[in-house]
């Protein structure tokens, strides 16, 4: 009951904020952050409990599902569906970081918007509900739903409220996600019937589903549907093209919300539904998939260093990192999975903090050109530290987060393939390279021309004010911890990540 | 909490009050938390090196676990530390010298905006530096290693407003970051081979489970070198110490002399194991020492800028000790390291003292006649000037710098031609000692002094001249005196060097006499005989060939051509993304087509009749 809670929480707190914008706009904003708070506490609680040792004993029978919590109420049974949702712990650590980002990504919003709160906030509060859904959805039909509640809102976000190019950054990520969602979804229907065929009734279930074992020549073109979706959204390289547009186009909370979280969905859908309902054909592209994620670690790097638009050049770095995600999600050992995971969560937190300061300058000056920024360290040495530590964590710096996950891929996958290993790690290099050319043009050398800093008039490059020392101090301790604490995240996803 | 925990701890916690408070706080608060937390750090590694020595263990290990930091499947790394003597000989040098240019540091930056700032980066130095020795597995090694480097990169663009500083800053971490890439592919395939990260664990099983001399090790070893090529700077990696200057010389002195770039060294020692069981590894890594000393040092000679000088030398230094490493003469390398951090943390600070009081000058030919007015400075520079160019019994240098050379020729895996170029080497490095102390503290004064060093500057540098002359005499050579206190300390964790033969009297002569006939030849051309030095200025050769040594080597210019040009040109080529270009196409051809369709959609009524003509036409075709 407490899943189903959670998400309602979100979309009710969009509808209210709706409503409520036309009487009052002032409140708007504090009924979307108490929505996102309590949510997050929720989830707090239910982690806390967890790992205090709370994890239901499942030695009798390792292969069966043990969910942490299961909620299930029949919806349309005549087809099959139901409404189910399932929390393990893989999901609880991805619901607790959307609703972590999803209270900073209200916070950043908290000056930025100024024009139709009202619906800006409803928009805001379903991309979450609709991402928490997605990870704790274990109805495929329910998935898809979710899968789209995420998809429009976002969509809307970025044309509304966006940027000067934000119409084609709006079409563009629609159509790529929408494109991958459809073939999906045909996935999904392909697996449903072939389950009813083979006698086991008609179910969108993903315990009965998981049990299906569609012929392998089948499998194969199955897979590719749901790794379509997954592929776009993950982004693996040549499907990221929707990415940099979107994420630079949008506003502060969607780039936030966008590369923090709706990137995770991809790799979450990989790790519940593509390894565990495909092993064999899994198992049989693995090296391609392996591949294709090197490459984006090369690929997205190198583009990374090239870029003159900070938002832009932090989009790219995503699309580097997540290649270590697609690489230690095929690498099928537990090791890299677990490295996989804690990725998510640190690359969340670290590239969701770049842009979170991306929009900080963008407000100041007016600009996301680093050509016409620079020096900025001597106005603002506060952020430039906050830059400095996100940079760092970028760059994979032992310490923080993302450290640990790197290595853990890296080692994890070594046995697997040494030399795309060895390619990958070649990566380090390059994401030293964009990451220090950032900190370069933007804090460091002659301060910024006088011209960027009239537009905003006096005070325009003061430092961090209080607010803003909330979400990176927040986010900074969340890297710090990830890196330091590493356990329990580990722990928390161990038994799971055995069965795969 | 074990009492380990504080010497790292100390200088954690004063950079976490100094990056949180530090704007709030003021000069005088702000020195004493990032000197002090230094001074007591080494206050109590002292206290742990006289336990020691009264002791008289050689074999003693200090472990703690903090906590266990990350286990997954097979893998389990504890924030754990394990202290031997090699590791205190580090410590030791780290807090004490550390200490020295902190209280240096409070006088020299006094009047920087950034005081806090290049505290606390300072302090967050000494504590990862300390944990990179101290660490118990080579993660947590890892951890310090780049920790380091991340302290180095800040503190060479410390002064970030001038874009060549934060250039270097770049470069400095970049190259680095390629050993510590290789260093990480190294140990994947320990681990994979090993299934530990524990560094006791590793030296104890090596043995065992690797075939001497196998491909594996071989490659393990390598990778494991090159990561210490690129933080200790050596051939072809070199090229980001000399930039590196542009930091703050307190930085300089005790980043890029006496502690991180000696982590390579450190690396290799500790993990000597492994390169013993590769000979040809070992070999590498004499061979790379024997050049970059030589390459060095050549380019030590021209150079103008005070410090490129010094950083040079460190290079050359550096080098002198890989080849230590490399003919599996240990304790040798260590103890040239002890003595080096002495001698050229005190170049590189009356360096700065010079500097400062020349208003910024660092061309060594706008300095001179800095004897009578900067005393204390010249007499310490002289002791540092002197044990760097290892004059023989008196100064510290001499008995490091000698074991080594002994070693070279006499180790089991060592030879003439490593010996010829150590020997080559010392003549180079008397010679450019010579030349620096002549031509900034000889001659006529050619820039005024604006400004007197104070106290706090000259004691930390007296102290340093003090361990320059006498730390050598730790350990003598064997013909001469039976006193080995060194080696005896680091007898526990490192292996004697095996000789081929013992008797290293003629050897030990040639060296001395190289020795000082670089003093004699530095003396002539820059003393004696300035004329000559002219002529060779004008000649074209000879100033073609100082040009080379004075760009190093033309090091820069040919990675600038063939690796940063082409890189920086393909990544702007491709900036808006190939692939983009691809789905623009994709668009296009919708639309294209779209434009197609719509024209037959004119409205014209004729138009769509012939159409379902031509319609039904088909369609009768294909029934029949």
């Amino acid at each position: 009951m407490i899943l189903i809670e959670m998400i309602g929480i979100l979309l009710g707190g969009g509808i209210l904020c709706w409503l409520t914008a036309g009487w009052n706009s002032a409140y708007v904003k504090w009924i979307a952050m108490t929505a996102v708070a309590a949510d997050l506490l929720i989830a707090a609680v239910l982690f806390a409990h967890f790992s205090a040792g709370g994890m239901p004993q499942t030695a009798t029978a390792p292969t069966a599902m043990s969910w942490l919590v299961d909620y299930r109420r029949s919806w349309i049974p005549s087809l099959g569906v139901s409404l189910h949702l399932s929390m393990d712990g893989l999901s609880l650590l991805l619901v607790l970081l959307t609703f972590f980002l999803g209270l900073l990504s209200v916070l950043s919003s908290w000056r930025e918007i100024k024009e139709r709160q009202g619906f800006y906030y409803f928009n805001l509060l379903w991309t979450l509900g609709g991402i928490a859904g997605v990870f704790l959805a274990t109805d495929l039909f329910l998935f898809y739903f979710f899968w789209e509640v995420m998809l429009v809102p976002m969509y809307l976000l970025i044309l509304l409220w966006g940027d000067s190019n934000r119409r084609y950054a709006a079409y563009k990520f629609f159509l790529f996600t929408q494109a991958g969602g459809l073939l999906m979804l045909l996935s999904i229907l392909a697996l449903y019937f072939i389950h009813g065929q083979q006698g086991g009734g008609y179910s969108f279930d993903y315990s009965d589903l998981l049990h299906t074992t569609p012929p392998p020549a089948v499998a194969r073109w199955i897979l590719m549907g749901f790794l379509a979706a997954f592929a776009v959204k993950l982004p693996v390289v040549p499907f990221h093209n929707w990415l940099p547009d979107a994420h630079s186009e949008a506003p502060t909370a969607g780039s936030l919300i966008l590369a923090g979280l709706l990137l995770k969905t991809g790799a979450y859908g990989m790790i519940r539904f593509i390894l565990p309902f495909f092993p064999q054909a899994s198992a049989a592209i693995a090296p391609w998939a392996m591949g294709f994620g090197v490459i984006g670690i090369l690929y997205g790097a190198l583009l990374a260093f090239a870029q003159t638009d900070l938002k832009r050049l932090i989009a790219y770095t995503s699309v580097s990192h997540m290649g270590f995600v697609l690489l230690g999600i095929f690498a099928m050992r537990e090791m890299a999975l677990h490295g996989v995971v804690l990725q998510l969560l640190a690359h969340g937190i670290s590239t969701g903090a770049l842009f979170a300061v991306a929009g900080m300058i963008k407000q100041r000056l007016h600009t996301r050109d680093i050509g016409q920024m620079g020096g900025l360290w001597k106005a603002m040495p506060s952020m430039g530290g906050m830059a400095m530590i996100f940079a760092m964590a970028s760059l994979g710096l032992p310490l923080l987060g993302n450290f640990i996950a790197e290595f853990l891929v890296l080692l994890g996958a070594f046995p697997q393939h040494v030399t795309l290993v060895v390619i990958a790690s070649t990566g380090l290099v390059f994401s030293a390279l964009y990451s220090l050319r950032m900190m370069t043009k933007v804090f460091f050398g002659p301060a910024v021309a006088p011209a960027a800093v009239d537009i905003g008039g006096s005070g325009a490059l003061r430092d961090m004010d209080g607010r803003e020392w909330l979400i990176l101090g927040l986010l900074c301790i969340g890297i710090v911890l990830l890196g330091l604490f590493p356990q329990p995240i580990i722990d928390m996803i161990k038994e799971q990540m055995l069965r795969l | 909490m074990n009492e380990l925990a504080f010497i790292p701890a100390l200088p954690l916690l004063g950079f976490l009050v100094l990056s949180l408070g530090g704007r709030s706080l003021s000069r005088n608060a702000v020195a004493c938390v990032g000197a002090g937390s230094v001074c007591i750090a080494a206050g109590l590694t002292i206290t742990l090196c006289v336990q020691y020595l009264q002791g008289g263990n050689a074999a003693r290990v200090d472990e703690w676990v903090a906590w266990r930091w990350f286990a997954s499947g097979p893998l389990a790394v504890p924030v754990g530390f394990r202290v031997d003597a090699l590791s205190l000989v580090f410590m030791f040098i780290i807090t004490f010298v550390g200490a020295l240019i902190h209280l240096y540091s409070t006088a020299f930056m006094r009047d920087d905006r950034g005081y806090a700032r290049f505290f606390a980066c300072m302090n967050l130095f000494v504590c990862a530096m300390l944990i990179l020795v101290m660490a118990g597995n080579l993660v947590l090694l890892y951890l310090g290693w780049e920790g380091v480097g991340l302290c180095s990169y800040l503190l060479i663009g410390f002064w970030y407003e001038t874009p060549a500083n934060c250039a270097a800053a770049n470069k400095a971490f970049l190259i680095t970051r390629i050993g510590d890439t290789a260093l990480l592919i190294g140990m994947f395939l320990l681990f994979r081979e090993l299934g530990t990260f524990d560094i006791a664990g590793i030296l104890q099983a090596s043995p065992g489970h690797f075939a001497a001399a196998s491909p594996i090790i071989t490659a393990i070893a390598l990778l494991f070198l090159a990561g210490g090529m690129g933080k200790s700077a050596q051939l072809p990696l070199q090229t980001w110490l000399p930039d590196a200057m542009a930091g703050p010389s307190p930085v300089s002195a005790l980043i890029h002399a006496a502690t991180m770039v000696t982590a390579g060294v450190y690396l290799i020692a500790r993990m000597h194991v492994l390169f013993q069981l590769s000979p040809a590894a070992m070999t590498v890594t004499a061979l790379i020492g024997a050049l970059t000393l030589l390459v060095a040092g050549c380019s030590a000679m021209v150079q103008t800028d005070i410090k490129r000088i010094l950083a040079y030398s460190t290079i050359s230094q550096l080098g002198y000790m890989f080849l230590a490493l490399g003919v599996g003469a240990w304790s040798a390398a260590i103890f040239h390291f002890f003595t080096h951090a002495f001698f050229k943390a005190l170049l590189f600070l009356a360096a700065g003292a010079v500097i400062e009081a020349l208003h910024h000058e660092h061309n060594v030919f706008r300095m001179g006649g800095l004897r009578h007015r900067l005393p204390i400075v010249y007499w310490t520079f002289l002791a540092g000037a002197a044990s760097l160019a290892a004059l023989p019994l008196v100064t510290a240098g001499f008995f490091s710098k000698d074991q080594i050379l002994g070693y070279a020729l006499s180790a089991e895996d060592g030879n003439a031609v490593l010996w010829l170029s150590g020997i080559a080497g010392a003549l180079i490095t008397a010679f450019y000692s010579t030349r620096l102390i002549l031509v900034v503290f000889w001659g006529e004064a050619k820039t005024p002094v604006t400004r007197v060093p104070g106290r706090w500057i000259t004691v930390p540098l007296i102290i340093l001249a003090f361990f320059s002359i006498t730390a050598g005499f730790l350990e003598w050579p064997r013909d001469l005196l039976d006193v080995q206190l060194f080696s005896g300390l680091l007898r526990g964790v490192l292996p004697a060097t095996t000789t081929r033969y013992q008797g290293e009297g003629g050897a030990q002569l040639t060296a001395v006499i190289a020795t000082l006939a670089g003093i004699f030849t530095g003396f002539q051309l820059y003393y004696r005989r300035p004329a000559l030095l002219q002529r060779w200025r004008r000649g074209r050769l000879t100033a073609a060939g100082r040009q080379f040594l004075l760009d190093g080597w033309k090091f820069d210019v040919v990675y600038d051509r063939f690796i940063v040009r082409p890189f920086v040109y393909l990544t702007r080529v491709n900036r808006s993304d190939l692939f983009d270009s691809l789905y623009g196409a994709l668009v296009r051809a919708m639309q294209e087509g779209n434009r197609q369709l719509s024209r037959t959609q004119n409205g014209s009524l004729r138009w769509y009749a012939v159409g379902v003509l031509v319609g039904m036409l088909y369609i009768i075709a294909l029934l029949l």
